[in-house]
């Protein structure tokens, strides 16, 4: 008996440097957050639309089939980089991009978009950021995307780039859709 | 080519490292007197070799050598030469660097100093040591090369990241480094012990000046940091149980458990298992800091780097120079000749008690820190280890550790009288209670921990004071006898009570600033002011200034109480040129009962400024209270009996045999 | 991705629009106070390990901004706490929940001192009964010690300068305990 109190440092460091080990995997993407509202339903938003004319945004007008809700702002760099492959989602899964311009005014947001593109079905405008903290947001440009119930089911962190497009949010969709 | 001068001057001395680490060894077992006698100068020759690569990359940053990577990644021509020369250790090559000279400053101060060393002992503990450094100098040569050359050399530096441009970061890393890289003699003290089969009290001997040595500077190195960030960070706080933090407080905690452990070794050969396991734990939890810093597996503000295959090569460094000693632990500590026998309720009794308390204060800090980790592992589930946790675990555990430490210099050895040492200290039980119910008083509906850590502080303050007052007889005597026994009493018996009423003065202003800390923000224009505390912050001026390698907007603040001026505060909020963050300068008023803060925010374009102003009891005496454990500490190592190896007095026959 | 992360951080912080809400405070300083208490126990989830109280992230101020308008609303402090837990995880909280994931967290450190203290206590046991162990004098030997004590006082014995100090000290000792 005493001798296995002598054995606990030994037994103690060896359970820690397994944990070490499985920590260093470098798989592991420990700098983002995950998500706590994966599984559960999608805030209720009500945002003045960007563009004008359009109808008030809200999620709700696409209760029915998945959607892909993108964070966005002009003052984001990333954001920039992601926008060609926003088209992307639409065109290779037929789902609906809705955007929501967070922490922009109205006038950047528009020009933004005029000299990039529109992919968008919808845009609501998040001034205050509010909704953002509704979706537990932690920076833009984030992606997600909800299934036909309007539970979301997955989130993207940062921009989407070739790499994560096929390797995390392509398969994603797909497990939506079906 | 001095770059590559330092670089080869590596290769040298992993060379003799690898020669230092086993011949020794081999020697020892054997009895081969010649291999054991290398362990010296190969010691000394290590650390030339070490020590010439050191200067080189010193030199390359101070001649702003761009064509070096590491400089041109964290160096800049216009810096002050301050930071060209701090900047060697400020990045995770040469920070490596200074960790492996210090490392063989150590072992070349035992070749050096060690002469009355028993030729095993300091053969094993030398070829340990180097064996250690084997592992680190492998590591910088093959992942972290600090003589790495860029193909391109730019023509200019990316400097030095402004938040390190500071003169307490200056130093803090080398401080911190000669703290716990020092444990690492301490550790091969141990290793080699266990190898021999044999501790003695002159084993723990040799080993407590090099552990107090290391524990006084780990003390000032933490102190610095948390000074540092105190004044820089700009909100008034100075421990955030960040996991880097906690990796240099746990082997200060182990550290001083082991102080005391030790002491129990050498006065009744007890308590030789713990010791051991201390030592050799005490050194791990610095390796377990290296990891944690350098391989990226917890993401931190400290971090260095983010490199997994610099991670699984310290992993493995880690599992071996901790995985074979505790093996070998299991293995010979079970057979070690026990020592005296003592009562629960003793001295040695009491340093048992201190030990598991230590021990267990260490391991709450181990689990807070890794359980996110393991946690987000097992279950992908991610939480949050704040500071509420650790003041409900590792601040209720450190009371009982206060109450101890005033009763444990009244118990004696082996059989010790509780009930006289409670009676001896019945005035310092009436101050804590007095001190606990001011502090209520202050503030009723704070954390309740606050009256008792300070009730603590205040118990073991006083208690310190009457314990060295019996000691000289105060109040007994003439106070004629009394200074004479105050002036022949043992340096290191003064290390003990300076070091614990530290302890109590760090503690009391940690509670005073932790417990009842306010501030004030708003958004003022010049001539305003704000109000905190019965203070009056009036915002004279803000005006730019500049200094070699920065802009700032400068604020004045007068401040005045009642009407009389107290201070003028001139906060900075500084864009430095190279690397565009923004860093605030705290401006600090320090009096004996508190501190007076003052921030400058953003502007809000309007001609107001946001303004932080913050009111901290307090403060100012956790900085003293460190400062006077270090004075402790010093004066203990400058005690006669310390100096292992001293110099032989004419007449001293006896000293001759056993060391200083 | 954490290099977009450090990214995402350092643009959150450069490029932040001046004010895009006025970060007023709330007009009773108790409730003020209350504010400013429960955002320092909520995290930031950009900066590192700050909270939302003393960071300057553009993210800490909506967070502030949002405790402000909800203690106005008359929310309790928990309710608030648990409106961003449910958004963001228990991550954003500085306290870590008691619940079965933390179990072992809180009561760990207990558990540890408490067998500690236990394994201790056993081994005193066992000495105690020992051959040679340390035990109170019985009646017999404290007579036989104040005889002893009592001729030693009759023969004057030479007290030397060392004092005998406090309580038993063993050979080596010269009083120091240091």
């Amino acid at each position: 008996m005493r001798r296995l109190v002598y054995l606990l440092p030994i037994l103690l460091v060896a359970a820690l440097v397994a944990v070490f080990w499985r920590g260093l995997d470098p798989a592991r993407d420990k700098s983002a957050l995950p998500s706590a509202l994966i599984g559960q339903p999608a805030p209720a938003l009500d945002l003045p639309p960007l563009r004008e004319g359009d109808p008030s945004f809200s999620l709700a007008a696409f209760k029915g089939k998945p959607v892909a809700v993108n964070f966005f702002a002009s003052w984001c760099l990333p954001c920039r980089a992601e926008h060609p492959l926003l088209s992307r989602i639409g065109d290779e899964f037929g789902i609906p991009v809705v955007g929501i311009a967070y922490k922009d005014t109205a006038a950047n947001a528009r020009g933004y978009l005029a000299e990039l593109g529109d992919p968008y079905a919808a845009i609501g405008q998040d001034e205050s950021g509010r909704a953002g903290i509704e979706f537990g947001l932690t920076g833009v440009p984030e992606t997600y995307i909800l299934d036909g119930e309007g539970i979301i089911r997955y989130r993207l962190a940062g921009p989407i780039s070739p790499e994560n497009f096929a390797d995390q949010l392509a398969p994603e969709i797909r497990a939506v859709l079906q | 080519m001095i770059p590559e001068l330092g670089h080869y001057a590596l290769v040298l001395a992993l060379v003799m490292a690898l020669a230092q680490g086993t011949l020794p060894l081999i020697g020892a077992q054997r009895g081969i007197r010649p291999w054991m006698q290398l362990a010296g100068p190969a010691a000394l020759a290590q650390f030339a070799f070490v020590a010439i690569a050191f200067l080189a990359l010193v030199r390359a940053f101070v001649t702003s050598d761009f064509s070096v990577a590491i400089v041109a990644q964290h160096s800049h021509s216009d810096m002050p030469l301050l930071y060209k020369i701090s900047g060697t250790w400020g990045n995770h090559e040469g920070s490596l660097l200074l960790w492996v000279l210090i490392l063989n400053i150590f072992g070349a101060l035992v070749a050096a100093l060690g002469v009355n060393l028993p030729p095993r002992l300091k053969a094993r503990t030398l070829a340990i040591q180097a064996l250690i450094s084997v592992g680190f100098l492998l590591f910088l040569l093959f992942t972290s090369n600090p003589f790495a050359r860029l193909a391109d050399a730019p023509s200019e530096g990316s400097e030095l990241n402004p938040l390190l441009q500071d003169p307490g970061l200056a130093l803090h890393p080398p401080m911190l480094y000669l703290g716990y890289v020092g444990f690492s003699i301490v550790f091969s003290f141990a290793v080699a012990a266990l190898i021999d089969g044999k501790i003695d009290a002159a084993w723990a001997r040799w080993v407590r000046p090099w552990t107090l040595l290391s524990w006084t500077c780990l003390t000032g190195g933490i102190a610095l940091g948390s000074w540092w960030a105190y004044y820089e960070l700009g909100w008034g706080g100075w421990w955030f149980w960040d996991p880097v933090e906690n990796a240099s407080f746990m082997p200060w905690l182990i550290g001083t458990a082991l102080l005391h452990s030790a002491l129990v070794v050498e006065k009744r050969d007890s308590l030789k298992a713990w010791t051991i396991l201390l030592s050799i734990l005490a050194f791990g939890f610095s390796l377990l800091g290296t990891f944690l810093v350098r391989s990226g597996i917890i993401t931190s503000v400290h971090a260095f780097a983010d490199d997994p295959t610099r991670g699984v090569f310290i992993l493995i460094l880690l599992a071996i120079a901790i995985g074979a000693p505790l093996t070998l632990f299991a293995l010979r500590a079970p057979s070690l000749r026990a020592g005296g026998l003592f009562a629960p309720i003793s001295r040695e009794g009491a340093m048992v008690m201190n030990n598991l308390l230590l021990a267990t204060m260490t391991a709450t800090v181990l689990l807070g820190t890794l359980y996110p980790l393991i946690l987000e592992l097992f279950t992908g589930k991610t939480i949050s280890v704040g500071a509420p946790f650790y003041s409900a675990t590792f601040g209720v555990l450190a009371l009982p550790l206060l109450f101890l430490m005033a009763i444990g210099p009244f118990l004696g050895w082996k059989r010790g009288d509780l009930k006289g040492a409670l009676q001896r200290l019945v005035a310092a039980g009436i101050a804590a209670l007095g001190a606990g119910a001011i502090a209520l008083w202050i503030k009723l509906d704070g954390p309740l921990l606050a009256p008792l850590a300070l009730a603590g502080a205040i118990w073991l303050l006083v208690g310190t004071i009457i314990e060295w007052a019996e000691r000289v007889k105060l109040f007994r005597s003439p106070w004629r006898s009394a200074l004479r026994r105050a002036r022949h009493l043992p340096r290191a018996a003064y290390g003990m009570s300076l070091a614990h009423a530290g302890l109590a003065i760090a503690i009391i202003g940690m509670t005073g600033s932790a417990a009842w800390k306010s501030e004030q923000i708003q958004v003022l224009q010049i001539g305003q002011s704000l109000q905190l505390q019965g203070y009056d912050f009036k915002l004279e001026s803000i005006g730019p200034a500049r200094a070699e390698n920065y802009l700032a907007d400068r604020a004045h603040f007068v401040v005045t109480k009642g009407g009389d001026h107290v201070a003028d505060l001139y906060p900075e909020r500084r864009q430095y040129l190279v690397q565009p963050m923004p860093t605030t300068e705290a401006a600090i008023n320090s009096s004996f009962l508190a501190d007076l803060y003052a921030v400058i925010g953003e502007p809000d374009g309007k001609g107001g400024w946001t303004v932080r102003v913050y009111h901290e009891p307090l403060v100012p005496w956790i900085w003293f209270g460190a400062l006077t454990m270090v004075v402790a500490g010093f004066v203990s190592l400058s005690d006669r009996r310390y100096r292992v190896g001293a110099p032989v007095k004419a007449g001293g026959a006896q000293s001759a045999k056993v060391p200083a | 991705m954490t290099a977009w992360r450090a990214l995402l951080a350092v643009l959150i912080l450069a490029l932040a629009w001046p004010a895009m809400a006025q970060e007023a405070q709330l007009a009773d300083p108790q409730l003020e106070q209350r504010a400013r208490d429960l955002a320092r126990e909520i995290r930031c989830v950009v900066c590192q390990a700050q909270s939302v109280a003393d960071s300057d992230a553009d993210i800490a101020k909506d967070m502030r901004i949002l405790i402000r308008e909800q203690i106005a609303a008359g929310r309790s402090d928990q309710e608030i706490r648990d409106y961003l837990v449910a958004r963001y995880g228990d991550f954003v909280l500085f306290e870590p929940p008691f619940k079965a994931s933390t179990y072992v967290l809180w009561i760990g450190p207990f558990a540890l001192f408490g067998l500690a203290l236990l394994g201790t206590v056993v081994f005193f046991r066992r000495r105690a009964a020992s051959p040679g162990a340390v035990t109170a004098l019985s009646a017999e030997e404290q007579r036989r010690v104040a005889e002893l004590l009592a001729e030693g006082d009759n023969q004057t014995l030479d007290k030397g300068p060392g004092d005998k100090g406090l309580g038993d000290k063993g050979p080596g000792d010269k009083g120091s305990g240091a």
